[in-house]
């Protein structure tokens, strides 16, 4: 009940924050509230692995950066007018955000596929390590292609339209991702609830018992693992929208690693923790980034702390236990 | 391709495998012995790294920078164990992860603080400069040639330390049956230090090695510990002479791979296509070759099975 | 009519032959109860029945199609209910939730998702009605971690009947239960063998004997006689090997 109550402030911050920025005339804090919310729906992805499925994914920034790739080589083929294909049928480039996010998201749920069937043949230590090699694989891919910017990323000039809205402007593309970071939200909400929800849950707790009952485990985690990166591929797509820029640094296992802080620093399981996480990390970043160079130092040992003494992350600590 | 260049590449890929090893061979004992995955073992490959190039440029002394490596490395990974790391032994492995993520955040930054952001130069000694001609009239650098000297070596005497000596044999109980050990009288968490400092004195002589022919900077730990990932699950967790087995076809399929690929691609490509998708899958070579052991065996060539 | 079988199951690992030529049958409308001293691989025996171990050779048949093959959860569908020596449940979660889970693998359908799963009739009553027979409807809405051991115990049951199996296998379900615990239990179990029936692997001497239509005992590897429980009190090389006495 009081993980609700936590959940319901976060939001309201989400929505009165921007718009008293936007009073303010402060259109670099509506970014950085941007930013936070598409980071905060890569990490509610990775939640749904780690929090809900016990799979401790240490490469989601794959589909992160597959969602990046998705809008930056469509967006750069529609701005230089060449098609992606000509033989067997035509592909065009395109500007139009749903249509790339359709494509991340695809794209992404496929290379989640792939990796998960083949990492899902172990389980711990070894899914650790094989997601996280698996990451670099498509890390190291990304630099050695050339043909879209190698080492270098891609740059667009302009971002991606949506019907009926202007995505220059800082409060609308703001609005555009907090939506969707609710619609993902409601989701996950639902299928917390949903009888593969409590199946998931259960396999994560004690997989034995679930197979017992009848139930493909692997299957089981294998859609987790889908929809995870489906999701976490979403927030790539409107991360490099944001940056007008995708390089394969969205790729690294850095990116792996801040994603799944933003989950644990927040309270992995729980719906909101992700966003709490998320929220608290871009906060930290701009204000211990202001205070030293050296900012990293201090997340590193807040994180420590959190896991040696906090169980459960922040909305653990100001919700009680969960459940 | 002439057969002179092909032999050149082979040793290559061999003195990246024994690297690996170096790197893995602590990981899987660490992972054997204590069930930690630690990610920080990039960050005592690095320190090594820097305290060599430090004592050499201090000293002007090869010798002496390997042994402030190995010592720093072997020191702050003992500081390491038992600040942080033995808290986490009874965790589970998401912890540690998060854990030895947060460690690797301080020791990079705090190695940017202390030296700041350039790399630093740690120069090959005058004795093992210049090439070696070896036999088939082959011209290859005497310092790789070391490397892959030193590294087997380490390779014979690690083996040695875990079949012949008291040590070796409480690691290998470890590796068995905890309480037992502990049952024994050995001092457990005494032995976990030790096995911990041993494997980041490793890490720390590997970073000081390769230190020499790459550059000595923030950062240059976490892509080998990402390959010696790779070569663990590919020898099996826990076992070294899987991760000798691991390194060595992890260190010649990367470079056999980068040589070969696009070479066998210009078969039926135009040279540029074939430089690109040959650069593009020779990067991807370990990591299939990964794909492919796991199909097969999912615990690893030398691994025990689940 | 016979509803599982095994055949000449042999497991070894390492120099140890764990399961060593078992074979075995459960009829229809009975109780087969297996014994045997800690050690002799009554673990091993269920790993393989239930699907969690594949042997070495041998095969086991359920409902007369060969399931050898076969891993745990398909097994579970053909209709083959286990219950854990050591409780394996999801302890986060509630009692009903727990055996909602047998309801949900019973019905084969966890690919759902967005209905919310506690507003499902049909799993939701087959699950309070097991809850109901083995006497935890009161515990519903406890959270599982907070039942004693015994209530753990007849949580796992209750899965296991929200599962409409053909055949049960328990591993030893009166362990931890204390004799008021277990007097219920054989109680419950002795009217559950004519719904499907039951192998019953079970340390609780009185237990077996009260319940079981027919006894096999294990030792080292090896089923050294089967019969009724008088055939198997009377039997000088089960009272020699496993009770320990004198011939």
């Amino acid at each position: 009940m009081r993980g609700m109550l936590v959940g319901a402030m976060l939001l309201a911050g989400l929505v009165a924050f921007p718009i008293w920025a936007q009073a303010a005339d402060e259109p670099f804090l509506i970014t950085l509230a941007t930013r936070a919310v598409i980071l905060a729906l890569a990490a509610v992805g990775l939640n749904l692995a780690l929090g809900q499925g016990g799979l401790v994914s240490l490469g989601h920034a794959a589909f992160f950066g597959i969602g990046g790739y998705a809008m930056g080589i469509l967006a750069s083929h529609a701005q230089s007018y060449a098609p992606l294909m000509e033989w067997p049928f035509v592909i065009e480039g395109t500007r139009s955000m749903p249509v790339i996010w359709l494509v991340a998201v695809l794209a992404s749920a496929l290379a989640a596929l792939g990796i998960g069937a083949l990492s899902l043949r172990t389980t711990g230590v070894y899914f650790i390590m094989i997601t996280l090699a698996f990451g670099q694989m498509l890390y190291y891919f990304a630099i050695s292609w050339t043909a879209y910017g190698g080492e270098d990323g891609l740059s667009i000039y302009v971002r991606n339209g949506f019907p009926g809205l202007n995505t220059l402007v800082p409060i609308e593309f703001y609005g555009l991702c907090l939506v969707i970071l609710l619609v993902v939200l409601a989701f996950h909400a639902a299928l917390i609830r949903s009888p593969f929800g409590l199946a998931l849950n259960a396999a994560r707790q004690s997989p034995e018992r679930v197979r017992t009952v009848g139930i493909d485990t692997r299957r089981l985690q294998l859609a987790a693992f889908v929809l995870s990166g489906a999701i976490t591929g979403l927030a790539g797509a409107l991360f490099a929208d944001l940056n007008r820029f995708v390089s394969p640094s969205m790729l690294s296992w850095q990116m792996s690693g801040e994603i799944m802080i933003f989950v644990i620093l927040g309270g992995a399981g729980r719906l909101f923790g992700p966003v709490a996480g998320a929220i608290m990390f871009v906060a930290l970043e701009h204000l211990l980034g202001g205070v030293s160079d050296y900012w990293h130092v201090f997340l590193g040992i807040l994180l420590l702390l959190v896991v040696l003494f906090v169980r459960g992350g922040v909305i653990g600590l100001l919700a009680g236990a969960r459940r | 391709m002439p057969p002179a260049l092909i032999a050149e590449q082979i040793l290559n890929g061999l003195q990246f495998g024994v690297m690996l090893f170096l790197m893995a061979a602590g990981l899987t004992l660490i992972f054997g012995v204590m069930g930690l995955i630690n990610l920080a073992h990039g960050s005592l490959y690095m320190v090594g790294a820097f305290a060599a190039a430090a004592v050499a440029g201090a000293t002007g002394s090869f010798l002496l920078a390997l042994i402030a490596a190995m010592t720093a490395a072997a020191l702050a990974g003992a500081l390491m164990e038992m600040v942080v790391i033995r808290r986490l032994y009874a965790r589970d492995h998401l912890d540690q992860v998060l854990a030895t993520f947060a460690l690797i955040l301080v020791f990079s930054e705090g190695t940017r603080w202390l030296f700041g952001s350039f790399p630093l130069h740690l120069d090959i000694p005058a004795a093992l400069k210049g090439p070696v001609t070896l036999p088939g009239g082959i011209e290859y650098p005497r310092y790789r040639l070391a490397l892959i000297g030193i590294g087997l070596t380490v390779a014979g005497g690690l083996g040695l330390l875990i079949t012949r000596t008291r040590l070796g044999i409480r690691i290998r109980a470890g590796e068995n049956d905890r309480e037992m050990i502990a049952a024994l009288g050995v001092d457990i968490s005494r032995l976990y230090t030790i096995v911990f400092a041993l494997g980041a004195g490793l890490a720390g002589l590997a970073g000081a090695l390769v230190g020499a022919i790459q550059s000595v900077q923030v950062g240059m730990g976490e892509p080998v510990l990402i390959l010696a990932f790779v070569v663990i699950v590919i020898g099996g967790i826990g076992s070294i002479r899987g991760a000798l087995v691991g390194a060595i076809l992890v260190g010649l399929t990367d470079t056999l791979g980068g040589i070969f690929l696009p070479e066998f691609f210009r078969l039926f490509l135009d040279p540029a296509t074939a430089a690109n998708l040959g650069a593009s899958l020779a990067s991807m070579a370990i990591y299939i070759l990964m794909a492919a052991v796991l199909i097969r065996r999912p615990t690893g060539l030398f691994g025990a099975r689940a | 009519m016979t509803v599982l079988v095994a055949r000449n199951l042999v497991k070894t690992f390492g120099a140890l032959r764990a399961c060593d030529g078992v074979s075995l049958d459960l009829h229809r409308g009975e109780i087969h109860a297996v014994i045997g001293p800690n050690g002799a691989g009554k673990s091993t025996l269920i790993a393989q029945l239930c699907g969690s171990l594949a042997p070495d050779s041998g095969t086991v048949s359920l409902l007369g199609e060969d399931v050898t093959g076969l891993p745990v959860a398909a097994r579970a569908r053909r209709g083959l209910a286990r219950t854990f020596q050591v409780s394996a449940l999801a302890m986060e979660d509630t009692v009903l939730a727990n055996a909602m889970l047998g309801s949900l693998g019973a019905q084969g359908r966890p690919w759902r998702f967005f209905w919310p799963v506690m507003r499902d009739r049909a799993l939701r009553e087959a699950a309070e009605q097991a809850l109901e027979r083995v006497g935890l409807a009161d515990h519903a809405a406890t959270r599982t971690a907070d039942l004693s051991h015994g209530q753990r115990r007849q949580l796992e049951v209750a899965i296991a009947l929200t599962m409409a199996p053909k055949a049960f296998v328990m591993d030893e379900p009166m362990a931890g239960l204390g004799a008021e615990g277990s007097k219920t239990l054989t109680g419950f179990l002795d009217t559950l063998r004519a719904e499907a029936p039951i192998l019953l692997v079970e340390h609780d001497m009185d237990a077996v004997f009260a319940l079981a239509d027919r006894i096999s005992v294990l030792v080292a590897g090896k089923i050294i006689a089967t019969g009724t429980t008088t055939e198997i009190r009377a039997n000088a090389e089960v009272r020699r090997a496993y009770l320990g006495e004198e011939a």
